[in-house]
């Protein structure tokens, strides 16, 4: 006698709702787009979709408001922090968060990245640290390794004459105000999960009212890096990981208990 | 309400939080800071938002953020610190949502120094930040002006979906006079349908400032300038006096025609047939009306605390049609009524000058030591 197949289907992985259907612009093998789908999966897992405001920025993921099913606002370059400051005090009961690359964060928005943070601005920044500028075809920025070759620093970046790369995560961390502010990366299954871990603890913080949340993410650029996919995740952890340590730098009392 | 003796900076500031202002978000500069301390205990006892930016880069982006949720939203500052707005002006512009800024104007270019001025006309009625858009700006003479144009600004705002300005100079900002204040509205109860507040119920919005798309940036372009003819259309404000019968014509706004009107109101006393033209939108600027006024007027006097930004102005309007003439105390100078008295009567009594450049004029009479600036 056979035995009848059991036909039963069991969704294991689909589109989570905070994700829209649109296709990204971002170039294959990027992380962003796993950027993306870890933040949709924490919104979801939370079922706070309509009640969660992005602020995108400006650089590669100005567009990220495209591929969100929630409400986004654009901003300036570098201003993302502000603005989420201005809707985080009057909507005290929406979930905030600004989505930045690294020159829009660690240069130009320097100032408003680290006001935020003093004030203990309830708001959550999400990080992509790619080391290089990739929306305008890949120039120094402020988190450039010492040595690394980009469109503005042909030799490498020369310490000498161009200083040294931002350890924002380490900075951001030393402030009274912040209270959950963490570095992961993206080049790995096992780094993917920690960080999806890492960004539902920043929503947690913001929940929870304990101030300024951030996870930096150590992300590729393998178009501006010149690169093939994998060897961009390779040079993560190789180069990146050393300059920029993946650990937690504060994690507030207030979320003792609290697991991922 | 009882008129009370009121400093121009604390009356626009409770002006607005008679309005409904929800969130007010500055930075301290002088001559406007007593607005943003006012703001600073007023608002939290009000339960409404208020903060203490890190810069005006910082304030103009917290207005913006506020704004895009459907929030009654303001900033205030002074010249230099208006410079550093114009960026997040021009993408407020670019994504149509309202605000209020109040630009307590002070001498410069540059730091310059703290005294009242009227050098941001351009700044405000001609430019700014990056791209094609119109802010509506509307120029007080009075305490009591100061205050009903701070109220009428959030109403125009929201009506048009605009940034308005309410440009006042040091003198408004920091005298004191008898004014009334409006009666407290009731905070808004509704939240317009462009706004993102959370997608609760509803489709989810985006409110953006970039359209990479030529083609609907082009559109963009046209729907805006469409919002800037109704604006035209509807909001021209000035005020007449004594034009009944004048066969010269004084235009100034703000604190320059205030004092041209007591020039005016002697010049009366002594036979003279003068008028004052005294616009208040300063954007949508009252062409037609000035076009209007040439058609009769023997002369026109021009006189502005900056170096004749207004007077091109004029001159549009005026198209060559009769003589213009132009005067003006700069560099955080204000003139006493004597001085443009004595314009007028340069005016009436003197050969007119049919073309050539009024301002040039000006100069030269001030370095022959024709006119001695006291």
């Amino acid at each position: 006698m056979e035995t009848p197949l059991n036909t039963e289907v069991v969704t294991v992985y689909k589109r989570p709702a905070s994700l829209s259907r649109t296709p990204t612009h971002y170039c294959p093998g990027c992380t962003h787009g796993i950027a993306h789908r870890l933040i949709a999966e924490v919104i979801d897992e939370m079922d706070i979709r309509e009640k969660t405001i992005g602020v995108a920025p400006v650089g590669c993921a100005v567009f990220a408001y495209n591929y969100f099913n929630f409400d986004w606002v654009e901003a300036a370059h570098g201003r993302a922090p502000a603005m989420a400051t201005g809707m985080k005090r009057v909507l005290t009961d929406r979930f905030i968060f600004t989505y930045q690359g690294d020159g829009d964060l660690a240069s130009i928005g320097m100032s408003e990245i680290m006001h935020v943070a003093g004030r203990g601005e309830n708001i959550t920044v999400i990080f992509i640290n790619n080391a290089i500028y990739g929306m305008t075809g890949g120039q120094m920025a402020p988190t450039t390794l010492p040595g690394q070759k980009t469109t503005t620093s042909p030799n490498g970046r020369d310490v000498e004459m161009q200083g040294y790369p931002l350890h924002m995560s380490e900075v951001l961390s030393r402030m009274d105000g912040a209270g959950y502010v963490v570095r992961r990366s993206l080049h790995d299954p096992k780094n993917i999960r920690l960080a999806r871990k890492a960004i539902r603890t920043a929503f947690e913080a913001q929940k929870r009212g304990l101030g300024f949340s951030m996870v930096e993410l150590l992300s590729t650029c393998n178009t501006n890096w010149g690169m093939t996919v994998q060897d961009a995740m390779k040079w993560i952890e190789q180069y990146m990981v050393p300059v920029f340590p993946v650990m937690d730098f504060k994690v507030s009392s207030g979320l003792d208990g609290f697991k991922a | 309400m009882a008129k009370e003796f009121l400093e121009g900076n604390f009356a626009m500031a409770e002006a607005a939080v008679r309005a409904g202002v929800e969130a007010y978000f500055g930075y301290p500069i002088t001559p406007q800071t007593e607005l943003l301390e006012w703001m600073s205990h007023r608002m939290p006892e009000l339960k409404r938002t208020f903060l203490q930016a890190e810069s005006e880069v910082a304030a103009i982006n917290m207005v913006y953020g506020a704004a895009c949720t459907g929030a009654r939203v303001m900033s205030s500052s002074s010249s230099p610190g208006v410079s550093l707005m114009q960026e997040g002006l021009s993408y407020i512009a670019g994504t149509e949502v309202p605000m209020v800024l109040i630009d307590v104007v002070r001498g410069g270019p540059g730091l310059g120094n703290i005294a009242p001025s009227q050098g941001d006309y351009n700044q405000l009625v001609h430019g700014g930040g990056h791209g094609d858009y119109h802010p509506i700006v509307l120029a007080p003479a009075s305490v009591q002006e100061a205050i009903d144009l701070t109220v009428l600004a959030f109403d125009l705002a929201e009506k048009y979906r605009n940034i308005c300005m309410v440009m006042a100079d040091g003198s408004i900002g920091q005298m004191m006079e008898p004014a009334e204040l409006p009666p407290m509205r009731p905070l808004r109860t509704t939240t317009p349908d462009w706004a993102t507040d959370g997608c609760l119920g509803r489709d989810p919005r985006i409110l953006t400032s970039i359209l990479i798309d030529p083609p609907l940036e082009e559109v963009f372009n046209h729907k805006i300038l469409d919002t800037w003819y109704r604006i035209i259309g509807n909001e021209i404000r000035y005020k007449e006096y004594y034009l009944d019968d004048a066969e010269y014509v004084v235009i100034g706004f703000g604190t320059a025609g205030r004092i041209a009107l007591t020039a005016v109101r002697n010049a009366r006393a002594e036979g003279i047939k003068v008028g004052l033209f005294r616009p208040i939108s300063l954007s949508p600027f009252p062409f037609q009306q000035i076009e209007q006024l040439a058609k009769t007027a023997q002369g026109i006097l021009v006189t502005e605390m900056n170096t004749g930004q207004m007077l091109e102005d004029v001159k549009m309007a005026v198209k060559g049609r009769v003589p213009i003439e132009f005067y003006a105390r700069v560099g955080g100078i204000v003139p006493y009524p004597d001085e443009i008295l004595g314009e007028i009567k340069r005016l009436v009594y003197e050969p007119k000058s049919p073309d050539g450049d009024p301002r040039q004029r000006w100069m030269q009479r001030i370095k022959d030591g024709v006119i001695t600036l006291s």
